[in-house]
């Protein structure tokens, strides 16, 4: 998907410390704001994110309707072994965006 | 001192001649100066600068797109002197609001009634990791000063064709915020009829500016395929910078360049933080009428280092608040009311020589704030004619002369 954009270093030493990034474009439309026509416009937010390595859940956050447009994670976590880290942002209207990146570790 | 106000006093000091002290020889600073000595003649006016020669930004990008001289941009203070506004070319090093001195940078104290503070913005040195005024002798801002404009210039000259001029702008609040979208054009200009090989990569911290459809109907229309602007939402983001490798980098990407104008975080110039009346933003907020510092009695703050909501930071309104101020003070000292004026931000950019877009618009106190009047702005209009945009090339011709005939001539 061209809407996300990662940040994972691709090595990492074992044992290691490493900083992850991820940015999607989103409106975080909040469901409080009233449009020009005066009606409410709906909500629509993502609602959970999470990042998997090798299967297994690394990080996870749950998103409220106060987070900015365009949300912007940043997390760290240690690098255990080669393989993929899986990212997966779920939320109203159905969204679901995946996305993936693969690191080496030595 | 401190509890003797309101309008006795006051009234007494007009009388005999009340001492301003005006720090701060740009836009709203000089203008303020003289204004208030043509008002009342018998006041005490205090100019402090410490720079011979003012660079106005207004009108600088055509420097860097290389159709206009650096001279152009520069005025002295002979005229101000004329006025018998006295004039400290020295810089003010701190303000004791309490006993009502300011300290020059020779260790003197000027003593006042009114303090009018119009120092400008600082850069933010620590707010950009790798950005120091060192790495700017390398990776230029001229975003303020001749100097820096100069050297900005010189670096596009010594480029190769071919290479990339990568612009990183920061997020608001800055001085002069369509400032960096006009200078993108320029320095496209100047790519496209001398280095044609060479591109400009915008990093922005922003996703929206203002007048953006404007400027983007220019990059597409006049330089086709020599500007990518990377907004915020595409990772344009800039965190850190690397003068010794010339490379910018956002949290996505890392971009080497061949030439880079770095536009970093801003802040109220360091006298308004000695003066207690910049908060915790590193912004002034002032009152809507005299520009009264909402921090710090006696103590106006303009132009450039105040957070107006919703007021651009142009050399314009910055001229507004000068000559609002100035009768504001004369009208309390004699004891009265400050009238309420309406204020005009016209802000020019080129977006090619002889091609200029504009907008305007009006703005008036209510409710505590300076809040722009609904429907009052004017734009020039998407898919205009060549021929208005070149008109307004003249009317921006004539606007810098008069503007600048008023505040320095």
């Amino acid at each position: 998907m061209a809407n996300a954009l990662i940040n994972a270093p691709k090595t990492a030493k074992r044992g290691d410390t490493i900083e992850i990034k991820a940015l999607i474009l989103h409106p975080m439309e909040t469901g409080f704001r009233p449009g020009t026509n005066g009606r409410m416009i709906p909500r629509n937010i993502i609602e959970h994110f999470s990042a998997r390595w090798n299967g297994e859940e690394i990080f996870a956050m749950t998103f409220s309707p106060a987070i900015a447009a365009n949300p912007f994670v940043s997390f760290f976590t240690v690098a255990k072994e080669s393989g993929k880290i899986d990212f997966l942002w779920t939320g109203d209207e159905d969204f679901r965006v995946t996305e993936s990146v693969a690191i080496t570790v030595t | 001192m401190a509890t003797a106000s309101t309008a006795a006093p006051a009234l007494a000091r007009a009388q005999t001649s009340a001492r301003i002290v005006v720090v701060g020889g740009g836009f709203a600073g000089t203008l303020c100066a003289r204004t208030l000595k043509k008002l009342d003649p018998k006041l005490s006016v205090t100019l402090v600068e410490p720079e011979k020669t003012f660079t106005a930004y207004p009108f600088s990008n055509d420097v860097l797109g290389g159709f206009r001289d650096l001279g152009q941009q520069q005025f002295g203070y002979d005229a101000v002197a004329k006025d018998s506004v006295a004039l400290a070319q020295t810089a003010a090093t701190a303000v004791d609001p309490a006993a009502k001195t300011v300290t020059l940078g020779d260790g003197t104290k000027l003593s006042y009634d009114k303090l009018v503070l119009a120092p400008g913005v600082d850069l933010n040195w620590t707010a950009l990791p790798g950005y120091t005024e060192a790495a700017s002798e390398k990776m230029p801002h001229a975003w303020k000063g001749g100097a820096q404009i100069a050297l900005l210039r010189r670096q596009l000259e010594a480029m190769d064709d071919g290479g990339v001029v990568g612009m990183a702008v920061s997020a608001n609040p800055t001085r002069c915020p369509p400032g960096a979208y006009e200078r993108a054009c320029l320095i496209a200009h100047y790519l496209k009829t001398k280095k044609p090989k060479s591109k400009l990569l915008l990093l922005d911290a922003k996703d929206q500016f203002s007048m953006q459809r404007l400027f983007e109907q220019a990059w597409t229309k006049l330089y086709p395929g020599l500007v990518e602007r990377v907004p915020l939402s595409q990772g344009g983001n800039v965190t850190s910078v690397d003068p010794s490798t010339m490379t910018l980098v956002t949290d996505f990407e890392s971009y080497k360049v061949a030439v880079a104008n770095v536009i970093p975080p801003q802040k109220a110039a360091a006298i308004a933080a000695s003066a207690g009346v910049a908060d915790r933003t590193g912004w002034c907020t002032v009152e809507p009428v005299a520009f009264e510092s909402t921090l710090q009695k006696d103590i106006h703050v303009l132009g450039d280092a105040t957070l107006i909501s919703g007021v651009s930071k142009s050399a314009f309104v910055a001229a507004e608040e000068g000559k609002v101020c100035a009768a504001a003070i004369v009208a309390k000292l004699a004891g009265k009311m400050p009238e309420e004026s309406q204020l005009t931000n016209t802000c020019y950019s080129f977006v090619a020589p002889g091609q200029v877009i504009r907008t305007t618009s009006v703005f008036r106190a209510d409710k505590g704030q300076l809040l722009e009047i609904p429907g009052s702005t004017d734009t020039t209009a998407l898919d205009a004619e060549p021929s208005v945009q070149a008109h307004e090339a003249d009317e921006a011709g004539r606007w810098f002369g008069t503007l600048t005939k008023e505040v320095f001539g």
